[in-house]
């Protein structure tokens, strides 16, 4: 396969995941601070975490199916064969629901900016389904009540065929809101023509490669691999333990081992050889290695960061039965297979590995070759080792949030 | 310019100095386009990563593949249609506005020139901060009309003192002849003024359009979702840039080349 | 009508002004004294603390802005006006064809500038590379994330705003005065420094206003060039901004910037006269 023409590379050059989450919130948040403005100061929503039972039966009485979904999503994130969609058309056929499937989503801030004022007020986006990556915004989207709470007695694929690790994250307990779309991961890559084999975060810390070393801008990221170096479970963690975390941060930035602290262009730097070792994002890597560069990945022996992005429906959506439909209609596994093999990220359900090996055998040459490729690929399909040490973000709520960023971002903004 | 009698005894010394003082401004002016043609040729690199950092051969390809990224070909597209209405709304009121500020005196003439010059003096970064504050408390949706409306904002004072300086300068008895004449006054103004201060209004525009076509700052502040050139840029630089940024980046410097190019002729017959 | 007629002209670029300069930054002078956040919301409290909070916890970044600021613009200063006074002397018929050059590469976005930059200083990049390999630099030298490359990256890009108005000024100077001066004193360094210098002066003042604020702001070339010891206060106010959505000390963090910024240049604009700096400032 041309890489050219793979797809995930394609997205990958077209926007970035993850700055989206770093930047979470900006133009959202800006447009309350609007609020703020116009009348010296705005009514907070004090926001329920999580549903009451009859939160659920309240939404979804009188809801009906109504034929069509509006299904807004990120560019190059699902199969495409010229101007078709397969999988959207598969399931047109199987259930009757048309898809209106719109690339709206570059980036989250932007994204959200626009919506969050008609959330506010109540009003219809014009989407019925929409995917988002977890993170504070998100947190925060569901603090303030946008989302609607998901009715898992119509989610049955998702109950049996979902990874139990994206079951019940902890920034959505028992998926009151969101279901996963892909799943990354934030590991250790690095040059192996420069570095000696990395097991551990604290090579990181090795004094080897000073001024090499790449770590990650964003707050969430870097705490999580602080509390590693401490042997310290994020979700479990306590402020005293992020200062623990971050002092560990500040020396190693202190005698600089730092080179930068990167948002998405550490892959650059890597690939330019700016840093030898550095934090990253599974997929990127991939794209990477899948070009033909020499780097590896690892999710180090003392944890790694897994992160999602989700689908969720927005509370004003015209179509929520249809885009719940649809939800779980992915969690197929031959459904989940089409859009492993043209995205590339980890798919949630990890059957879709022998049926990727399955179409692979059917295959032949540089096509063969690539699937094998991907369903071998520690990166897609990480192994239940890596999979027991992976971690999510610190789950964080307001009051938590600005200690959280108070203690951590001095590191990365000296 | 120089009269030989005067020159000829440093001869010698002068020659050493000038010699110098020339090969630093080439010096320079290469220093100023090094990055500029390294934009260009890697416009042709036969890369297959997506970053375009290292140099695998020449190729013709990516300009073939321009479409390759609609988003991006918009975003290019968006920046032109800023650029040029950003322009003319500025040319306009801020011509208007150094009209005023060169020929009369008025009450609150003082408290105009401030606000001017605190617009030049001002951060981009609180501008737009401050006006997406604005935008956003006012319920107005940020988007291609904001941005036009910031764009504006800060390439006005350029346009109006700009002009303002031609009025200044203008030699009042030509418009004076003009109406002992019989010329009315709007005749007046079209046949005589404004072809005197249309040089001003010119450098005034160009000014204006250079400013907005490459503002990142305001721009990221104020439009929403939106993209526009550099803000595509801006996003790409941290996953890798392909090469037909660079490809449309040429293809930009080379109409300003023209532009400038056609700009310098015409001025130069004028004068 | 006659009488009304200077404010019809001022009427649509004044109100432009109003609204949209005077009307937001009074607008952000009241953020600045809210508290509060963005689930719970922001209340006008008129707490001032949040500046001296803010300016404490933030107060190297703003130094360091500063500092990067002056030097830059010093930089600017010594490299553009060798070039102005050589384009504006010596440059014969073809002066403008050399601002034209001066000014070209300001075609290309300036975010692909610094890119481009990026590039170039790369540890095996264009430029490093081959020293490494002949052995001149050691292997682990790097200018990317260093203050020589951040500061670097600001005079590059501002320095056309440094060298036009220079020029300007300096072109402005009647060529008989020049060789008046130089027959009257005996030395051409005496000439420049008495006649010359003093006469361009309103150009380097009014390039210094050009470059020197949006330099001392700049959050780009610090982002893309810079390492974890070069933020800048534009970095923060960004960050604060769009990442912590912390209005009031996004809000009192900028609105320290300009009033600095716009104390210091009334300050010197009223020394060297207001109409002078914006006039060349114009040209």
């Amino acid at each position: 396969m041309d890489p050219r023409s793979n797809p995930a590379l394609l997205r990958g050059m077209t926007h970035s995941r993850s700055v989206t989450r770093r930047d979470a919130l900006r133009l959202a948040g800006l447009s309350a601070a609007g609020l703020a403005l116009a009348g010296c100061g705005i009514q907070g929503k004090k926001p329920a975490a999580t549903p009451k039972k009859d939160a659920v039966t309240d939404f979804w009485t009188g809801k009906q199916r109504n034929g069509t979904l509006r299904f807004a999503n990120w560019p190059l994130y699902i199969d495409k064969d010229g101007k078709k969609y397969p999988s959207l058309e598969m399931f047109t056929a199987d259930t009757g629901i048309k898809v209106s499937y719109q690339e709206v989503i570059q980036e989250i801030p932007s994204f959200f900016g626009k919506i969050q004022p008609l959330l506010a007020a109540g009003n219809d986006i014009g989407h019925d389904l929409m995917v988002l990556t977890n993170g504070i915004h998100l947190g925060r989207a569901i603090q303030l009540d946008y989302l609607a709470p998901l009715d898992h007695s119509k989610l049955p694929n998702f109950a049996a065929n979902a990874a139990q690790k994206v079951k019940n994250p902890p920034w959505d307990p028992g998926n009151a809101h969101t279901i996963p779309w892909t799943v990354g991961l934030t590991g250790i890559a690095y040059n192996p023509k420069y570095v000696d084999e990395v097991k551990s975060v604290e090579d990181l810390w090795n004094p080897k490669y000073k001024g090499k070393v790449g770590m990650m801008s964003d707050s969430e990221e870097i705490a999580n691999f602080g509390l590693f170096a401490l042997g310290v479970d994020p979700d479990t963690s306590t402020e005293a333990d992020w200062r623990r975390a971050a002092e560990r941060l500040q020396a190693q930035r202190d005698t600089g081992l730092v080179r930068k602290y990167y948002e998405n262009d550490y892959v650059d730097a890597l690939a330019r050889g700016d840093v030898w070792i550095t934090m990253a994002w599974s997929g990127d890597i991939f794209q990477q290695v899948a070009e033909g560069k020499d780097l590896k990945f690892v999710v180090p022996q003392e944890g790694g960061t897994i992160w999602t992005d989700n689908m969720c429906i927005p509370r004003t959506a015209q179509n929520p039965v249809d885009a719940l439909t649809y939800m779980d209609y992915v969690y197929q596994p031959k459904i989940a297979t089409i859009l492993v093999e043209a995205i590339n990220y980890i798919t949630p359900v990890p059957a879709t590995k022998d049926l990727v090996l399955a179409d692979a055998a059917k295959q032949s040459g540089e096509d063969r070759t690539a699937l094998e490729q991907l369903a071998n690929s520690p990166m897609i399909y990480p192994s239940e080792a890596d999979m027991a040490r992976l971690r999510s973000y610190v789950t964080l709520d307001g009051a938590k949030e600005k200690a959280f960023e108070s203690i951590f971002q001095p590191i990365t903004q000296g | 310019m120089s009269t030989p009698e005067i020159t000829r005894p440093r001869v010698p010394r002068v020659r050493f100095g000038e010699r110098l003082l020339r090969g630093y401004v080439w010096l320079v002016i290469a220093w100023l386009f090094l990055p500029i043609v390294v934009m260009i040729v890697f416009g042709f690199n036969d890369t297959a990563s997506k970053s375009n950092v290292t140099w695998q051969g020449f190729t013709l390809r990516w300009w073939g593949r321009l479409g390759d990224y609609p988003e991006l070909v918009g975003a290019v597209v968006n920046s032109l249609k800023v650029a040029l209405l950003a322009t003319l709304i500025t040319t306009v009121i801020g011509t208007l506005m150094g009209l005023a500020l060169g020929r009369y005196r008025f009450r609150g003439q003082g408290a105009t020139n401030l606000a001017l010059f605190a617009a030049i003096a001002s951060p981009e970064l609180v501008m737009g901060a401050s006006l997406l504050s604005l935008f956003v408390s006012a319920g107005v949706d940020t988007g291609f009309w904001t941005v036009v409306v910031a764009h504006v904002l800060f390439s006005l004072s350029f346009v109006a003192i700009t002009v303002r300086a031609r009025v200044i300068g203008l030699d009042r008895s030509v418009e004076e002849a003009a109406r002992d004449l019989g010329a009315s006054t709007w005749i007046t103004f079209w046949r005589v003024t404004f072809p005197m201060i249309l040089p001003g209004v010119v450098s005034g525009a160009l000014l204006a359009f250079a400013l907005s076509i490459d503002d990142f700052v305001i721009t990221q502040f104020t439009s929403g979702a939106m993209e526009t050139f550099p803000l595509w840029i801006w996003g790409a630089t941290r996953i890798g840039i392909p090469p037909q940024v660079n490809i449309l980046g040429t293809l930009i410097f080379a109409v300003g080349v023209v532009i400038a190019v056609v700009n310098t002729v015409t001025a130069r017959r004028r004068t | 009508m006659k009488r009304l007629a200077p404010y019809l002209l001022i009427l649509p670029g004044g109100l432009w002004l109003l609204i949209f300069l005077v009307v937001p930054m009074v607008f952000m002078a009241s953020v600045s004294t809210q508290e509060g956040d963005i689930i719970n919301g922001f209340v006008q409290t008129f707490d001032f603390s949040v500046y001296g909070d803010a300016l404490t916890r933030y107060q190297t970044q703003f130094l360091r802005s500063v500092g990067y600021g002056l030097v830059g613009t010093v930089v600017s200063i010594a490299m553009a006006y060798p070039v102005a006074y050589w384009i504006a002397f010596r440059g014969g018929s073809r002066k403008s064809t050399y601002l034209l050059l001066v000014l070209l590469p300001f075609f290309v976005s300036f975010v692909l500038r610094t890119v481009s930059w990026k590039f170039l200083l790369a540890d095996d990049g264009l430029l490093l590379s081959p020293l490494k390999s002949m052995g001149l630099v050691a292997q682990d030298f790097h200018v990317l994330q260093t203050t020589v490359a951040v500061i670097g990256g600001l005079v590059y890009n501002y320095l056309p705003f440094m060298i036009l108005p220079i020029y300007v000024a300096l072109e402005r100077i009647d060529p008989r005065v020049v060789e008046a001066a130089q027959d009257l004193y005996a030395a051409r360094s005496q000439a420049f420094t008495k006649v010359v210098l003093p006469l361009s002066l309103p150009g380097v003042f009014a390039g210094v206003l050009m470059t020197f604020v949006p330099m001392t702001a700049d959050y780009v070339n610090a982002g893309i060039l810079g390492g974890p010891s070069n933020t800048m206060i534009g970095n923060i106010i960004q960050t604060e901004y769009l990442v912590n959505t912390d209005y009031p000390t996004a809000a009192a963090l900028s609105f320290t910037l300009m009033a600095v910024m716009l104390v210091g240049i009334f300050a010197y604009a009223r020394a060297l006269g207001t109409e002078n700096v914006l006039e060349a400032a114009a040209r």
